[in-house]
C-alpha cells in the first residue's frame, strides 16, 4: 500500500473517532448542566469550562468569546470552522481524507461520510442542534457509528483496513483519558462532598459519554465511585472504549500490518504500543491512584502520541 | 397527446428527437409514450433525486469565491440523447479509422516523417506545433500505440449529417460522467429502460485497463500499472479515482513516485515497487521538471529518461499533443488518404487555416460569420464566435490572428443539433455534441455512446463544462431493436 495513503487511511479514522468522542461530551455535558439547572445551582455556564479544558483549546476560544456561555463552547466546538478540533472540521479533516483514498475505501463509506459532511455544512444542521443541542448530537453519534458498521462490513480487511484500525483506538484511547481527567478539571461546589450526590452526577457523566453506564453497573451493584469508575474505564480488558482495550487492539492492528508476532516488535511503533499494552496488563488501580490520576492519564497521552509519531516515521514517510 | 412536450418548438433546428412537422423521430418514440404518463411534478421529483444522488456520491466540482470552495454538481438533463444502431456503426467504423490514421501519423512524425516528405503537410505546420516533441524522434513506443485514449468530439449540422470537430488525443476526461450518468438514469427511470434495448457501457474501466496493460514495456505479462493525478484539487480528481476504483489500481501523485536508475518506483508501506504503466491525467509539460516546465510541482523527476530507456510506458505517450493541434486536425481526411488509402468515413467540419495566405484573407474578411479557434487551447478557451461577437472581440481576434497566424484556425459556425432539455420547467431545446471515448490496445474498443455535452445557456453553442456546460445520458440501441421501434 502506498505510504501516503496509509497515512491518510490513519488520519481519517482519528478524525471520525474525534468527531464522535467531542459530540459525546457535548451531548453528556448538556444534560449535566440540565440536572444542575433543575436543580439550582450557581452559575450554569460554569459547568462548561472544564469542557474547554479537557479538549485544550482555551486560547483560541477566547479570542473568539469574551464569556464562556453554554452557546459559545458549543458553537465553537461543533462548528467553528477555524477550530481545528471542532466537530464540522474533523469531519471535513476525515472526508480530505477520503477522497485521496477513495480507491481504498468502499464507495459506501465515501457516501455515508460525504453526506454527513453535506448536512453539517447546511442550515438544516443548525436548526436541528438549535432546536435540540441533545438530539443533535445524538443523530451525529448515530451517523458516525453507522460510518464504522459500513466500514467494517463494506471494506476489505487488509492493510488499509488496519491502518484505519491504529487510527481509530489510537484516537479513542486518547479521547478515553481525556473524558476521565475532565473529572480533574470539575471543581465541586462549595460544600460539596466527595461521594456526595453531585459528585457522583459527575462521575456518572463521565461513564455517559463513554457509553460505559450500563457495563459499569452490571460489574460495580451500584456503587459510583472513582476508584472503580476510573479502574473501568482504563483498565477494563473487554470493554471497547476502556483505554486497555483500545491499546491492544491498537497493538494487533500494528501486529497484522508488519506480519510480527504480538509479544515482539519489528519497529518503534510496535515496541512503544507493546510497551503500554504490557503496563496496562500488569497494572492495577491503586497503583494508578499513587502516581495520580491526572498525571497517570497525561501520561497515557504521551505515550499515545509517541506510538502516532512512530508509526509516521515507520510508514508514512 | 405527448403530454410533458405538448409546447415544445423545433424552431427551425435540426432536433434529435422531434422531425421539422413535431412529428416524433422512431428510435424516441417509446420514451415519449414513457415520459407522457409523467406530470411535472413526478419528473421534477426524479429530477431533484438525481441531482442528490451525485451531490451525495460526491461527483461534483468546486468553485471557489473567496477562500470558500462550494460544490457543484455537473448539471445532468434527464431527457436521454438515443442513437439507433445503424447510426452508431457508421460512427465507430469511422472513429476507429480516424484513431488508427492518427496513431500512424504520430509514428510517422517522429521517425521517417514520409507525410512530409511526400509533401501531404508542411514541415513547418509540425515543426511550429506546441505540442511537438523533436527530444522523442526515433523513440519506438511498445506497439506503436501512442493515443490509447482518444476522445472525439463529434456534432451534427443542419442536416443531421455527422461531423468531427477535434479530437482530444493527450488526457480527454469526462468518460466517468458516461457510467454516472447511466446509473443515475437507472436509479431515477428503472422502467424507462425496460425493453428499450441500451447497450449497457460499464465495460469501459475493464477494457481501459486491458489496453494499459496491453502496452507494458518488454511484453510484461503481469505488468503494475497506476492512474497518476495531479491531485484533489484538480477538476477531474473525481473521475481518476473513478477510474482507479473501477479499474482496481492504485491511484497516485508525483509525491509517490521516485525514478531510480532508470525506474519508476512508487513509496509504500513495504518499501519501494517498480510501476510499469502510468495512465497519466498530467500534461506533458508537468510531467517531469527536468526536462519540461521547470517550475512544475506536478512532476516527477526523471520519469521522461526512465520512459525514453523503455523502463516504463505512458499512456497516453508523450508528443500526443501535435495530433489534436487544430491545424493539424484540417490535415486529418489528408492523413487518412495517406497511410490507410481509404476515404475518411467522418468529415471534419469545413476549415480555413490562417497560416495559408488565400484562407487568411477569407478569414479576416469573414470574422463576423466564422468560428475563430486558437489552435491550441482547449475548454471552451481561446475561441470566437462571430455572429455572437462583440466589435471589441472581433477586433481583438483580428489582430491576433495576423500577429500569429499559425496559432488559429476558422471555421462557418454549425447550428449544431439541438435536443430537449429541462428548463424552468418546461422542455426547450438546447445544443449538443458527443464525445465518444476510443481505446486502443490489442483491439480499437468504443463504449457504445459517450458524453453528449448540453450547452445549458439558450442559444449558446458551447458545451464545455468550463463554460456552464452540462451532461445528457447517451444511449445507444442494440441491433434488431430498430424494427420493433
Amino acid at each position: 500500500m502506498l505510504s501516503r495513503v496509509a497515512d491518510s487511511c490513519f488520519w481519517l479514522s482519528r478524525y471520525i473517532e474525534r468527531a464522535e468522542s467531542s459530540s459525546r461530551i457535548l451531548d453528556v455535558n448538556m444534560q449535566l448542566v440540565l440536572d444542575f439547572e433543575a436543580l439550582n445551582y450557581s452559575d450554569s455556564n460554569l459547568q462548561w469550562i472544564p469542557i474547554l479544558a479537557t479538549l485544550e483549546d482555551q486560547e483560541l476560544f477566547h479570542q473568539l468569546h469574551e464569556k464562556t456561555t453554554g452557546d459559545a463552547v458549543m458553537e465553537f466546538i461543533t462548528f467553528e470552522k477555524s477550530n481545528p478540533g471542532s466537530i464540522l472540521a474533523s469531519v471535513t479533516h476525515a472526508r480530505e481524507n477520503a477522497r485521496t483514498v477513495r480507491e481504498q475505501i468502499s464507495s459506501e463509506m465515501w457516501e455515508r461520510l460525504n453526506r454527513l459532511y453535506l448536512y453539517l455544512q447546511s442550515p438544516d444542521a443548525r436548526a436541528s442542534h438549535r432546536e435540540s443541542p441533545i438530539g443533535f448530537y445524538r443523530a451525529l453519534v448515530e451517523n458516525l457509528h453507522s460510518f464504522q458498521g459500513i466500514t467494517d462490513a463494506t471494506m476489505t480487511h487488509g492493510e488499509g483496513w488496519q491502518f484505519l484500525q491504529v487510527g481509530k483506538f489510537l484516537e479513542r484511547a486518547d479521547s478515553a483519558s481525556r473524558v476521565l481527567d475532565f473529572k480533574y478539571h470539575v471543581l465541586l461546589p462549595q460544600d460539596e462532598k466527595v461521594g456526595g450526590n453531585i459528585d457522583v452526577t459527575q462521575w456518572l457523566a463521565v461513564l455517559r459519554s463513554c457509553s460505559a453506564m450500563e457495563a459499569y453497573f452490571k460489574l460495580s451493584h451500584g456503587r459510583v465511585t472513582s476508584w472503580e469508575v476510573a479502574e473501568f474505564l482504563i483498565l477494563h480488558d473487554s470493554f471497547p472504549r476502556s483505554i486497555r482495550f483500545c491499546v491492544d487492539a491498537l497493538d494487533s492492528a500494528l501486529h497484522r500490518i508488519s506480519g510480527t508476532d504480538r509479544g515482539h516488535f519489528e519497529n518503534e511503533a510496535e515496541r512503544l504500543s507493546g510497551l503500554l499494552r504490557s503496563n496496562l496488563d500488569f497494572a492495577n488501580i491503586s497503583s494508578i491512584f499513587k502516581t495520580g490520576l491526572h498525571q497517570y492519564l497525561e501520561e497515557s497521552r504521551n505515550r499515545l502520541g509517541g506510538i502516532s509519531n512512530a508509526l509516521a516515521e515507520t510508514y508514512c514517510r | 397527446m405527448q403530454g410533458l412536450f405538448d409546447q415544445y418548438e423545433t424552431e427551425g433546428f435540426f432536433d434529435e428527437m422531434f422531425e421539422v412537422d413535431g412529428k416524433v423521430r422512431p428510435h424516441y418514440e417509446r420514451l415519449l409514450g414513457r415520459f407522457s404518463d409523467m406530470d411535472t411534478a413526478t419528473f421534477e421529483r426524479k429530477r431533484s433525486m438525481a441531482e442528490s444522488a451525485y451531490l451525495n456520491q460526491g461527483i461534483t466540482f468546486t468553485v471557489y469565491r473567496g477562500d470558500e470552495g462550494t460544490e457543484r454538481i455537473m448539471p445532468f438533463d434527464l431527457v436521454p440523447r438515443i442513437i439507433p444502431a445503424d447510426e452508431w456503426r457508421h460512427l465507430e467504423r469511422g472513429l476507429e479509422q480516424r484513431l488508427r490514421a492518427l496513431n500512424l501519423f504520430l509514428h510517422d512524425i517522429y521517425h521517417d516523417q514520409r507525410i512530409v516528405k511526400e509533401g501531404v503537410i508542411p514541415l513547418e505546420i509540425i515543426r511550429t506545433a506546441k505540442h511537438y516533441r523533436p527530444e522523442l524522434v526515433g523513440l519506438d513506443v511498445p506497439h506503436g500505440i501512442y493515443i490509447h485514449v482518444c476522445g472525439t468530439d463529434l456534432i451534427r449540422g443542419a442536416d443531421g449529417q455527422y461531423l468531427v470537430l477535434e479530437d482530444n488525443g493527450r488526457c480527454p476526461s469526462g468518460v466517468s460522467y458516461v457510467l454516472e450518468n447511466r446509473q443515475a438514469m437507472k436509479r431515477v427511470f428503472p422502467k424507462l429502460f425496460s425493453r428499450y434495448g441500451v447497450r449497457p457501457v460499464d465495460r469501459y474501466p475493464q477494457e481501459l485497463l486491458a489496453a494499459l496493460r496491453y502496452v507494458a514495456p518488454g511484453g510484461n505479462p503481469d505488468p503494475t500499472v497506476v492512474v497518476l493525478t495531479p491531485g484533489i484539487y484538480n477538476s477531474a480528481y473525481f473521475e481518476h479515482s473513478f477510474l482507479a476504483r473501477a479499474m482496481g489500481i492504485e491511484i497516485v501523485t508525483s509525491q509517490d513516485l521516485i525514478v531510480e536508475d532508470s525506474r519508476v518506483f512508487m513509496k509504500t508501506t513495504k518499501g519501494l515497487k517498480q510501476v510499469d504503466v502510468i495512465y497519466r491525467r498530467i500534461d506533458d509539460d508537468f510531467l517531469d521538471p527536468t526536462v519540461f516546465r521547470k517550475d512544475s510541482v506536478l512532476g516527477v523527476p526523471g520519469i521522461v529518461n526512465a520512459y525514453r530507456e523503455g523502463n516504463v510506458n505512458l499512456a497516453n505517450a508523450l508528443g500526443t499533443g501535435v495530433a489534436d493541434d487544430k491545424v493539424t486536425y484540417y490535415y486529418v481526411p489528408a492523413m487518412i488518404r495517406f497511410y490507410l488509402g481509404e476515404e475518411p468515413i467522418l468529415p471534419n467540419v469545413e476549415t480555413y487555416l490562417s497560416a495559408v495566405e488565400s484562407d487568411r484573407k477569407y478569414i479576416l474578411e469573414n470574422l463576423e460569420q466564422l468560428v475563430v479557434k486558437a489552435a491550441n487551447e482547449s475548454g471552451g478557451y481561446g475561441m470566437m464566435i462571430g455572429p455572437h461577437a462583440t466589435k471589441a472581440e472581433i477586433e481583438k481576434f483580428r489582430a491576433a490572428i495576423i500577429a500569429d497566424p499559425r496559432g488559429y484556425i476558422a471555421q462557418p459556425v454549425v447550428s449544431l443539433s439541438r435536443s430537449p432539455c429541462r428548463v424552468d420547467g418546461g422542455f426547450e431545446g438546447r445544443h449538443i455534441d458527443l464525445r465518444p471515448y476510443i481505446l486502443m490496445g490489442e483491439k480499437t474498443t468504443i463504449i457504445p455512446g459517450g458524453l453528449t455535452r448540453v450547452a445549458m445557456r439558450k442559444g449558446s453553442l458551447v458545451v464545455n463544462s468550463s463554460q456552464g456546460g452540462g451532461t445528457k445520458d447517451t444511449w445507444v440501441l442494440d441491433e434488431g431493436e430498430e424494427q420493433s421501434c
